[in-house]
């Protein structure tokens, strides 16, 4: 209140107001935040860095009396991770009598993927089957937890694959990576890391030296 | 005929509105900067579809460095109060016959950024203030089984901060054996649930899967 009667009286005290607006000069004060202004978009990152959960089994420590969980040798896949960006896989179990080939792929689209994809159809029929029955309204379920039922099919899921991955020795960090992002891509649910056996190690070396069979195979 | 006269007044802009828009600008990139600690070597993060967003406390980060130096770090929680660096360095110190004056306890607390500094220079570290030479002593922290520096970092922190969440930060470089190495740690002291540090990469995942 106080701040509007003075203005009040200033302006009726004075009868001749100044022409010509007061200009301040503002260019240092443009300059300052200009400058400040692009510090700041320089240093600022916008998207955070994300994570990615992976839960492994508990170890099974030496002293331990605990076999170590048995799988079926047909849903068994296993893939190991070679050096530049290879990735070789082979089904079931490797016989040191007669190694499986190996089969050779990538990260790309029509790699890895791919080959996990067709062992784990079964699934995603479920899935596809499911979502018909949510639209022609068979399933009634509330919109919001249609992925969370989704979801739960996939972790549920006991027909897919088992997939052991291994790594080579000069495999990358990336690659380590990026196989675990095939696998949520994918929706395994069962997944584990082993380390690799001679026999296998043996395998990618021979992949890696001669010309590989397994190419030509696929 | 008469001449028009120029004004001879400087030709002045208003430059309100632009000020005005250059402050709102400067106070938004203001509020939104997060000011992150300086990294002591540059960690390329793979890409990976992961769409949840790293936490803003109670973590403890082993960082792997291109060159298979092994950094760790570790937050004061979500309290400063709690003062968890340097309680976790007390321990740690107690372990190696280290006694850590509060004065050095306190800059590690601030310091808040990774270290790579195996315990014995922990002292030597903390006293320079020179970035040269602190970087000349990052070697990274030991992990041989012989004196498994990392283990117990890892171990003092999950003791003093029980509700610590684990994050692997690597460089997309680094080779497996060390990342296996550092796995092996973690769920040797029970750790089996880790966070990967990616960055978000868009894939398209347009195929057509079930006919």
């Amino acid at each position: 209140m106080a701040e509007i009667i003075q203005e009040e009286k200033q302006k009726g005290g004075k009868k001749k107001p100044k022409k010509g607006s007061a200009h301040i000069d503002m260019t240092p004060m443009v300059d300052l935040m200009c400058l400040l202004l692009t510090f700041f978009m320089l240093t600022t990152a916008f998207s955070k860095p994300k994570i990615m959960e992976i839960l492994l089994p508990e170890k099974i420590r030496k002293n331990e009396k605990v076999e170590p969980p048995k799988i079926a040798e047909s849903r068994t896949l296993n893939i190991i991770l070679g050096p530049e960006d290879k990735v070789y896989w082979y089904p079931g179990k490797a016989d040191p009598a007669s190694p499986p080939p190996l089969q050779e792929t990538d990260f790309s689209a029509t790699g890895i993927r791919q080959v996990l994809f067709d062992r784990n159809r079964a699934l995603f029929k479920k899935i596809d089957d499911f979502q018909k029955k949510v639209i022609s309204g068979e399933i009634e379920i509330k919109q919001d937890s249609v992925q969370a039922a989704i979801k739960q099919l996939k972790t549920d899921d006991d027909t897919g694959p088992i997939v052991l991955i291994k790594a080579y020795k000069t495999s990358k960090y990336k690659n380590f990576v990026d196989i675990i992002d095939e696998m949520s891509i994918v929706g395994i649910a069962r997944y584990t890391f082993t380390d690799i056996s001679w026999l296998e190690e043996g395998m990618v070396n021979t992949a890696l030296g001669i010309a590989p069979p397994a190419t030509a195979a696929k | 005929m008469p001449k028009i006269k120029l004004p001879t007044k400087s030709p002045h802009i208003d430059m309100t509105p632009m000020v005005d828009l250059f402050t709102l600008l400067l106070t938004f990139f203001i509020l939104t900067a997060t000011m992150r600690p300086q990294e002591p070597a540059p960690v390329d993060t793979p890409f990976s579809v992961s769409e949840k967003t790293i936490l803003d406390a109670n973590v403890m980060t082993v960082m792997l460095a291109a060159d298979n130096r092994i950094f760790f770090n570790v937050d004061n929680g979500p309290d400063t109060i709690l003062h968890f660096r340097p309680k976790i360095l007390a321990e740690m110190g107690k372990r190696y016959n280290i006694e850590f004056t509060p004065a050095e306890l306190r800059k590690f607390e601030k310091g808040n950024s990774a270290f790579g500094v195996p315990i014995q220079n922990m002292k030597t570290y903390l006293a320079t203030n020179n970035l040269k030479d602190r970087e000349a002593m990052e070697v990274g922290i030991p992990i041989d089984s012989l004196d498994n520096q990392l283990a117990l970092w890892i171990l003092f922190a999950r003791q003093i901060n029980p509700a610590v969440n684990t994050m692997i930060k690597g460089d997309a470089n680094v080779e497996y054996p060390i990342v296996k190495e550092v796995l092996d740690i973690l769920q040797d002291k029970n750790v089996n649930r880790f966070n990967l540090i990616t960055n978000l990469e868009k894939i398209e995942v347009t195929q057509k899967i079930t006919e």
